[in-house]
């Protein structure tokens, strides 16, 4: 039954194995990893989320959405230079920076969210570092073939088409990294016109600079440092325990299962042995992107990529045991298994006849995930604050003002007496026309007896109403001087309004100003 | 450490520097191989920068770099740009006259900035920051204007500016001390006063009043207009309306007839040249009591 000569074990140490690691003088040259290229499910799930990712980044910038002639057709634009940022149907001023803020808020409580459930995904599936690293990888492998072939190459003396493979391999990195980079700064401007100064040498030196900066980065981080990135600079590994409990969802070797584990299982049993499902065929370490051997157990530097899994589910279907010797497991049916398999202590020997019954089918003991355990307070909570975040966004968004008025009242003076001892005060007042069309925006000046006000520039007698015509997308400001014949000041300060008024959209918005006169 | 002997730690196999406090040996770890490399880089980076920088010290001033920067000479050339760029606007503003300035909104926004710039400058002593002035010296937000308020006569006002007797074509008036050179007695200037405090809205004594406007027709009316309505060209200020350079009280009325302050304001045309002029002209213009 099963077949053992089939299952080759791999030369392959965990370069980054803990134990091995606290022996070593901290300054420790870093040994380079060679992973293995695995097959299997979450590679393929893993194929899907680099494209779509590495779509969605490269894409996103060239994607036009008609706005009509007054603002940009770019359907994903930060304007630094005008201060506007569009996304699709959305433009957000720079007083509405809550919006972005709400974003990144729900951002957070996601990943908060997405950690508690199946540890850290974000690292393993979608963190640019890893889609990088893994692009990296496919071009490695490409030039100079998978594990072993690039060991060997390793070793070999630098000959001619050594240094052509090399070459080649750089060559295209670069190339990559400067896509990468050169994708970056069309989210900042119009990006036809961005590609063609570029190329032509006219863009501005903050393109040329960002476009070297990230060049640089994307190479150095994605074909060099690789997993030093995720051990040695990420905080995240750090941060993510707090976000763990036991029952998330963690990439885990089922040691209960898998002790002893031992080469030449049939030998093994000849002898009267009892063998664990792991055969030492050290799949999982060859794969692993970070150096590590999973069957250590839970480690920070694991980025719960699950290639480990892929690779084990193979090996596992060669020898005729059930898949998911490394699986996604939670921590609490982990250790249920544990002390079943031995003998209901929480410490021993693991003795596989506690885990299998005699026709080699697992007790009914041992437990497996249930999705239930995926609804817990915790998850709840964190679900409910990210739904309610963005729903307020989303609300907010539909009601918001496209027309604003802003006032600042004059302090010096406060007020001016006239020749014919009526009081005038100052103000600048702002009009926003938030929308991308010329509009005609009605001030009114309410709430103040006998008061009239004139506007430097306008050509007008004084009045309460003016018609004020201001431009698309843009904020008009106006000296306004508002004055009140003598006989109807009140002494001290009086609340009045200023009222914008849009009619065709029916927008209005007022600003509750004060008129200051002599006590 | 007097043999030669390497001192190796036990636990860590590293050799010690052979300090020790207490017990406490200094472990000799290496320093990180790209820390190093990034310190000679620096370090080679700097033979580099101090031959072409400012850098060593000697007795009277340090190496000049054969870049030749100074950051006084930074500052020349970016106050140079800042001057070509103005220069643009300026030499429009030169070419046109101070109603022409007011008519192009781009020009107008750059005469406020200027001349709001000029007027914290040599202005606010006396105008105050916010140009409110203050006992005796002009508040520059109201529709008074004793020597007229249109864009030309507040330009040649700060031209030529007021009683600056160096200047021929500066504004020039003189009000005769009534009581001081005894043109008038006592009680017709204290009947003038209470003429001046009806004709401006005030509380005044009736009888005295009436008095007073018969010698208000033969002393004042010349230069303040038969009913105190100032006469500009002149420089005689309107007195029957609700602004006092020298206050509006009974008292300091009589204080003003008796014996007149007479502002002085120097003329600017010279010290800041008619380009500032003409930009402070629009700038008080279009703080809320221009003509």
């Amino acid at each position: 039954m099963l077949d053992q000569t089939a299952v080759e074990k791999l030369d392959v140490e965990a370069v980054n194995k803990g134990a091995k690691q606290n022996a070593q003088p901290l300054y420790a040259a870093r040994q380079k990893v060679h992973p293995k290229r695995a097959e299997g499910t979450y590679r393929r799930l893993k194929w899907i989320i680099m494209a779509v990712t590495l779509g969605i980044y490269y894409i996103t910038p060239w994607l036009r959405w008609d706005r009509g002639p007054h603002a940009p057709d770019q359907a994903v634009l930060i304007d630094m230079a005008n201060r506007r940022f569009y996304f699709f149907f959305v433009e957000i001023w720079p007083q509405e920076f809550i919006y972005i803020a709400g974003l990144l808020v729900m951002a957070g409580v996601g990943l908060f969210l997405i950690t508690s459930v199946v540890g850290r995904a974000w690292c393993g599936y979608t963190c640019p570092q890893t889609v990088w690293t893994d692009l990296f990888l496919v071009i490695e492998r490409f030039f100079e073939g998978d594990r072993n072939a690039r060991i060997r190459l390793d070793k070999e003396p630098w000959t001619g088409s050594k240094i052509a493979k090399k070459l080649a391999k750089h060559a295209t990195w670069l190339v990559i990294a400067v896509a990468t980079g050169g994708a970056w700064i069309f989210y900042f401007a119009d990006a036809p016109t961005l590609a063609y100064n570029f190329a032509t040498g006219q863009a501005p030196f903050i393109a040329y600079a960002t476009v070297a900066v990230l060049t640089a980065t994307t190479y150095v981080f994605g074909g060099i440092m690789r997993e030093q990135v995720c051990i040695y600079m990420c905080p995240w590994p750090r941060i993510q325990a707090a976000m763990l409990d036991e029952n998330s969802l963690v990439v885990t070797y089922n040691d209960w299962r898998g002790e002893p584990r031992m080469r030449g299982q049939k030998k093994a049993k000849a002898q009267g042995l009892l063998p664990g499902d792991c055969v030492d065929c050290n799949a999982c370490v060859a794969v692993c992107p970070t150096g590590i051997d999973i069957r250590d157990g839970q480690q920070l530097e694991c980025i719960t990529c699950a290639l480990c899994i892929d690779a084990c589910d193979a090996v596992m279907d060669k020898v005729g045991h059930e898949r998911g010797l490394i699986s996604y497991a939670t921590l609490a049916d982990y250790n249920h298994n544990m002390r079943v398999a031995m003998g209901g202590e929480n410490s021993g020997a693991i003795d596989p006849s506690n885990v299998r019954d005699q026709n080699g089918n697992f007790v009914d003991a041992i437990r497996g995930f249930k999705w239930r355990e995926m609804l817990r307070l915790r998850t709840i909570i964190y679900t409910a604050a990210w739904a309610a975040i963005g729903i307020a966004l989303l609300i907010a968004l539909g009601t918001r003002d496209r027309l604003e008025v802003n006032v600042l009242h004059d302090r010096n003076p406060v007020f001016t007496t006239l020749s014919d001892g009526s009081i005038r005060n100052g103000y600048t007042v702002k009009i926003l026309n938030m929308v991308a069309e010329p509009r005609t925006i009605t001030l009114t000046l309410d709430g103040l007896p006998g008061a009239t006000m004139a506007i430097n520039g306008i050509d007008a007698e004084p009045g309460t109403t003016f018609d004020i015509p201001v431009e698309p997308d843009k904020l008009r400001p106006l000296r306004v001087f508002v004055s009140q014949p003598r006989d109807m000041v009140a002494p001290g300060s009086t609340p009045f309004s200023f009222i914008v008024e849009e009619g065709e959209a029916g927008e209005t918005d007022i600003y509750n100003a004060n008129f200051e006169a002599p006590e | 450490m007097a043999d030669d002997k390497k001192d190796i730690d036990a636990v860590s196999g590293v050799e010690t520097t052979g300090h020790e406090w207490d017990g406490i040996k200094e472990l000799n770890n290496p320093l990180p191989r790209w820390w190093l490399w990034t310190f000679y880089a620096t370090i080679v980076w700097t033979i580099g920068y101090t031959i072409a920088y400012p850098a060593w010290p000697g007795i009277t001033g340090a190496t000049a770099g054969v870049l030749g920067w100074s950051s006084r000479g930074q500052l020349a050339e970016e106050m140079d740009a800042a001057r070509a760029e103005q220069a643009v606007y300026l030499s429009r503003i030169e070419q046109a006259d101070v109603n022409a300035i007011a008519a192009d909104p781009e020009l107008v926004q750059f005469a406020v900035a200027g001349g709001s710039s000029a007027f914290k400058v040599y202005c606010v002593q006396c105008h105050g920051s916010g140009a409110a002035g203050g006992e005796g010296y002009p508040n520059l937000n109201d529709d008074d204007w004793s020597w007229g308020g249109t864009l030309e006569d507040i330009a040649w006002t700060i031209r030529h500016g007021i009683r600056h007797e160096p200047d021929l074509d500066t504004r020039f008036n003189d009000m005769p001390a009534y009581g001081r050179d005894q043109i008038l007695d006592r009680d017709q200037i204290s009947d003038v006063a209470w003429y001046v405090r009806q004709m401006s809205g005030q509380e005044y004594d009736e009888e005295a009043a009436a008095r007073g406007a018969e010698t208000f027709e033969i002393e004042c009316s010349a230069c303040h207009g038969i009913d105190g309505e100032g006469v500009p060209e002149l420089g005689g200020p309107r007195l029957n309306d609700a602004i006092w350079l020298y206050g509006g009280s009974h008292a300091e009325i009589v204080a003003q007839i008796n014996n007149p302050q007479q502002g002085v304001m120097p003329a600017w045309g010279d010290r800041l040249g008619e380009t500032t002029v003409k930009q402070l002209a629009v700038y008080v213009h279009q703080l809320g009591g221009g003509q």
